[in-house]
């Protein structure tokens, strides 16, 4: 076995109520890593999370630690701390009291408890706030308050469930980037849960996609994004267009009525495929110049950029352009060869990727109910 | 906004109606008895006479602590199991609990001496195994125990009350700190369920003081508690001064405990009574 490995999940399956949240997982957790669980809610990233911190005993299969099985270890005896959703703060104990719960609980001397609760909260940048109640702080400061609860007992891995969820943009933001540094500075294994995929890309060293409670795809952040295994992943993570494919041999590929030049290789001659091109990696070009041709339905500005989407033969596909292009208007698109993404086809073939329901009030009106579902799940 | 007002006042009118006789027209006359004699005439008399009693005082006192102490030490550990049981026991042991509540007080107590009488029940099984005859009726036990069985679902309710409502959060968030199920107890649940602990030890301390029943039937007359002395003086007009009194000085002592701890409880905003 790898000495690197912290955690090893090993065949984990669980249900509730008949109901299968994890399926048959395998997992392994490197040392010093920031690992993030990532998935639509009910993808089972919860379980997991709570599987490896003694709240859950899974049904079938084994949890490692340190090379050693612990699934019948109760949490108080793990090496591990957890940063709970809503933070759990206990009411009847002020900020400095909350802290130094743990230490307490290992009869740590009383003068060492004082230094450390005060590194601790210079670390999460709450100097002075020893006296406050709990009650009185806000969102971010209880989730600061949190961490440092957690962090003190220097567990070998903490555990972060949806942390930022509650936290407005802005805010959810620069704790991103302070939890970063945060792993970085103390070198404890972080495995991280959201649902945010933007989250997920910009503070893991490892990403773990899930989805019916199973994993889809681990990798980093850039490989996640750039080589999605398959439709699921590609959606989830960032915006595709997927198209269904012919690989006619190695290094070209026909979709949308047209052969291409790919970068792909290794599949059988005429075997279907899920072809994903990312939208900011195709180029608007005038129509005789372009691959393919369609008119514009749909035109939103982003700020950064224009969100087109455009009819090519009865499919929609979303392309982001600084170029501006009017509604109606017919464009040609070019793509480049690097910018084709061929995948397997999978039980997601299908489901995902096309844009022809698309609009941005839709997206809103999707997302609402999704976060409550998310919420009253982990209630 | 006037019109609101009036409507507003006219649907409180029954309760205020009723309050005025049945809360705040005794509580006066207690007041006037308690500071008038015979004659009508304002006197302290009354109250320093009272100095007589200051041993059924201390003794009133010293059973009705025992009686909820022991109802606590019972009831927490009841009510916590029964916060986690399932469903369908849970429901099974709230319903065991409540079913005594239905059944008079007067009632449960003349069973309860039934069973502890000489040749009672309790007493004729144990001569049966071969205990010695003992005796039941009359001691400081039989009128604890009264106390004990009569009030103890005032304690378990609240306390049950406001474990339902403690976050299971909060108990995961001290086993992952390193609390195991004693210090989970004893660090979490127990400050967290404080609320519910001070309404029971209010709901049993405050009738456990103020009772004379138990006292009498389970204490065959050995006892004079102050619910006792006052119940004795309000059968005779002539020493009707000195019961009030009496009430006067308990109900400003019970005042000044309940106060005392609701100190104990954040402002008391929480109490579940």
């Amino acid at each position: 076995m790898n000495k690197d490995v912290l955690i090893r999940l090993n065949g984990i399956s669980k249900s509730f109520d008949g109901e299968t949240v994890l399926d048959n997982m395998d997992l392994e957790i490197h040392d010093k890593e920031f690992i993030t669980l990532l998935g639509p809610s009910g993808c089972g990233k919860t379980t997991t999370l709570r599987i490896i911190g003694g709240f859950e005993t899974p049904d079938t299969g084994d949890v490692f630690f340190d090379g050693e099985r612990i699934n019948d270890m109760p949490p108080y005896r793990r090496q591990v701390n957890t940063v709970f959703q809503r933070y759990a703060l206990f009411p009847h104990l002020n900020v400095f009291d909350n802290i130094a719960f743990g230490l307490r609980v290992r009869k740590t001397p009383s003068g060492e408890i004082r230094t450390k609760v005060k590194e601790m909260l210079e670390l999460v940048n709450l100097r002075g706030f020893e006296r406050r109640k709990v009650s009185t702080l806000s969102g971010g400061q209880q989730q600061r308050v949190a961490i440092a609860r957690a962090l003190i007992n220097q567990p070998k891995v903490l555990l972060l469930d949806e942390p930022l969820a509650a936290l407005d943009l802005k805010l959810r933001k620069d704790m991103q980037v302070e939890l970063k540094n945060i792993q970085q500075q103390t070198g404890i294994t972080f495995i991280f849960v959201t649902h945010d995929q933007e989250e997920a890309l910009s503070m893991s060293d490892t990403v773990v996609v899930m989805a019916g409670g199973r994993i889809q795809q681990i990798g980093s952040p850039t490989d996640i994004y750039n080589e999605p295994v398959n439709a699921f992943v590609a959606d989830f993570i960032g915006e595709s267009n997927i198209l269904d494919g012919v690989m006619r041999r190695d290094f070209a590929v026909r979709f949308a009525g047209h052969e291409f030049v790919c970068v792909d290789k290794g599949f059988d001659a005429n075997e279907a495929v899920d072809v994903v091109i990312r939208p900011e990696d195709v180029d608007v070009v005038a129509p005789e110049a372009g691959m393919l041709k369609g008119e514009v339905t749909g035109v939103t500005f982003k700020g950064v950029h224009y969100e087109i989407i455009v009819d090519v033969q009865g499919f929609k596909w979303m392309i982001q352009s600084t170029d501006y292009v009017s509604e109606g208007q017919t464009i040609g698109l070019s793509i480049d060869p690097d910018a084709i993404h061929i995948m397997k086809k999978s039980e997601f073939s299908g489901m995902f990727g096309d844009y022809s329901s698309f609009s941005d009030e839709f997206d809103e009106l999707d997302k609402l109910p999704e976060e409550e579902a998310e919420e009253s799940e982990e209630e | 906004m006037k019109k609101q007002s009036v409507v507003r006042g006219a649907a409180a009118s029954p309760y205020l109606v009723w309050s005025l006789l049945f809360i705040v027209a005794p509580l006066l006359f207690v007041l006037w008895f308690a500071m008038t004699d015979r004659n009508g005439s304002f006197t302290f008399e009354n109250l320093r006479s009272l100095t007589s009693y200051s041993q059924t005082f201390v003794m009133s006192v010293g059973f009705s602590l025992i009686a909820t102490a022991i109802c606590l030490i019972i009831g927490y550990p009841l009510a916590y199991c029964m916060s986690r049981a399932s469903a369908r026991a849970r429901n099974i042991l709230l319903v065991l609990l409540m079913l005594p509540m239905w059944i008079s007080l007067l009632i449960r107590t003349y069973s309860l001496m039934a069973l502890l009488d000489n040749g009672g029940l309790v007493s004729s099984f144990l001569v049966r195994l071969g205990f010695r005859k003992l005796t039941f009726i009359g001691t400081e036990g039989a009128v604890i125990l009264g106390m004990i069985y009569d009030f103890l679902p005032y304690m378990v309710l609240p306390i049950y009350t406001s474990m339902t409502k403690l976050d299971v959060r909060y108990v995961e968030a001290a086993a992952d700190l390193g609390c195991n199920g004693i210090r989970t107890m004893f660090k979490v649940i127990v400050p967290l369920t404080v609320p519910g602990i001070i309404s029971g030890v209010t709901m049993v301390f405050v009738p456990s003081i103020s009772t004379f029943y138990i006292s009498q039937k389970l204490g065959g007359g050995s006892f004079d508690l102050i619910g006792d002395t006052i119940e004795r003086q309000f059968q005779n007009a002539v020493t009707y001064h000195t019961g009030a009194a009496i009430s006067l000085v308990m109900m400003i002592l019970i005042l000044i405990s309940l106060a005392i701890m609701n100190k104990f409880s954040d402002g008391g905003e929480d109490i579940v009574v």
